[in-house]
């Protein structure tokens, strides 16, 4: 056997590559909605309103204790089960419920965090001159939590990222389902996961690129 | 134009502010003394609802609260129509100096953009930090957030400024130009009630001198009247520890 078959590694790119869309869509929506929820978790925590705080303490503490991968199958094989309506669910949108809800958990308790963290004169001065609540967490809270809550976030974006790779338990070809159906069928293992494992790698290292490009933006306010 | 009657505030069991009478007229400069832990402060954070008053009334230009009664809506046009300028100056730390002075006008008011940027420049012309327009609050000296802090007290257009010890954060050499700038409001006869240790400004720009001790307005009067000839002998006390250190 040859050290490695190089040839069929580069040939593989090409094919594979095909399939980086779909992995990038699954983060990307899945990000997007775990923002959104995540906002609105950290808000009903800070505020302490009533009834859906407490509703969002147990949704966190569940997604928070039990792995993303028994979600991915309660949500594709378990929701059918329960709601008929569903009797078919398909993996992807599956996969986007399972990482939306998981991540949402996570990224809520920092969000909350960087929030509390805002000092109290800042939210002071917004009241002072007549700001509504509403105002002062549009305009002067959350654009400083932000900052604080950036690093955090796109740690989780990272993961969520090599988190879409499970979706191949539920039948989706993306990057990682696509990568195994390839090495089945021509039993290079070794250079199949190679190549998926380089183009999971450049993907982060161009978000990480990003995030220190973020970083140098929302912290222009801070330098002297 | 500001009355306050009975005003008092509790914070659990301890009496902050024991039923205070004032009445203050347009263009009046009340300095506000005591010892610290009086009421001062909370006495200023009342009149702009940043504490909820426990009890009283209060009136600001053409509105009158029953603070037990007061609904959001009061709350915030109450807050509206008074001004603060805070200790440790407060300027919101994600916007520019330009920005800190338009937002009033930008969000509150909502002006338009070009509106609110070229008041809050003229603002910055008169409090003579034209250059610093885009500079952050990290960027500037304590003197000069400070001067920002106070000309965005100034571009809410308020009844009332109220200053709660503006100085007092302030390293040495920048408390002269900050206490400058509030000559010069006070020369424009903006009405305003500060709180503060420095005797000199109160002697030379007050109309009128409160002494405040235990929550109750102890003594009031001209500011020659108040440092030489005091009638109470707390007022007398507070005077003679306070100008040894801080000499008129």
């Amino acid at each position: 056997m040859d050290v490695l078959n190089v040839e069929y590694m580069l040939g593989l790119v090409p094919v594979l590559l095909r399939y980086l869309p779909l992995t990038l869509q699954l983060a990307g929506v899945g990000m997007v909605l775990a923002l959104i929820l995540a906002c609105l978790f950290a808000v009903v925590r800070v505020l302490r309103i009533p009834v859906l705080n407490q509703l969002t303490i147990v949704f966190i503490s569940f997604f928070r204790g039990t792995p993303l991968l028994v979600q991915l199958f309660l949500f594709y094989y378990g929701l059918p089960q329960l709601v008929s309506a569903l009797t078919v669910i398909d993996g992807i949108t599956a996969t986007i419920m399972g990482l939306t809800m998981h991540f949402s958990a996570y990224m809520a308790e920092s969000i909350r965090a960087a929030i509390i963290g805002v000092d109290r004169s800042q939210t002071e001065a917004a009241l002072s001159i007549g700001m509504t609540n509403g105002q002062l967490m549009r305009r002067i809270v959350l654009p400083q939590a932000t900052r604080v809550a950036l690093p955090t976030l796109m740690n989780y974006f990272i993961d969520m990222i090599k988190a879409t790779s499970l979706a191949f338990t539920l039948g989706v070809t993306e990057l990682m389902g696509a990568t195994q159906k390839e090495a089945a069928g021509s039993f290079l293992y070794f250079e199949a996961f190679i190549v998926a494992a380089v183009m999971y790698w450049i993907v982060v290292e161009l978000l990480s690129k990003l995030q220190g490009y973020l970083e140098i933006r929302l912290n222009r306010a801070y330098s002297r | 134009m500001i009355k306050l009657e009975s005003l008092s505030k509790h914070f659990g069991g301890t009496v902050v502010l024991d039923g205070i009478d004032l009445a203050i007229e347009k263009g009046e400069i009340v300095v506000i003394i005591g010892p610290s832990g009086t009421g001062k402060s909370t006495l200023l954070r009342c009149l702009n609802f940043l504490e909820q008053p426990t009890a009283g009334k209060m009136t600001v230009g053409d509105l009158t609260v029953d603070v037990n009664r007061a609904s959001r809506a009061d709350i915030l046009s109450m807050r509206r129509r008074t001004a603060f300028v805070f200790q440790n100056y407060a300027l919101f730390s994600n916007k520019t100096a330009l920005q800190n002075i338009a937002e009033r006008l930008l969000v509150v008011d909502r002006w338009p953009r070009d509106k609110a940027y070229q008041r809050a420049r003229e603002i910055l012309e008169q409090i003579g930090l034209a250059d610093k327009a885009d500079a952050y609050p990290a960027a500037m000296s304590g003197g000069q957030q400070q001067r920002v802090g106070i000309g965005r007290a100034m571009a809410t257009g308020a009844e009332v400024i109220l200053f709660d010890e503006p100085t007092s954060s302030l390293d040495p050499e920048w408390v002269e130009e900050v206490l400058g700038l509030m000559k010069q409001l006070a020369s424009e006869r903006q009405t305003m009630m500060v709180v503060t240790h420095e005797m000199s400004f109160a002697r030379d720009v007050a109309d009128r001198v409160l002494f405040i001790d235990g929550g109750r307005i102890v003594e009031q009067g001209p500011p020659g009247e108040i440092f030489f000839n005091p009638k109470d002998p707390r007022t007398r006390d507070f005077l003679k520890k306070i100008l040894a250190t801080n000499p008129v």
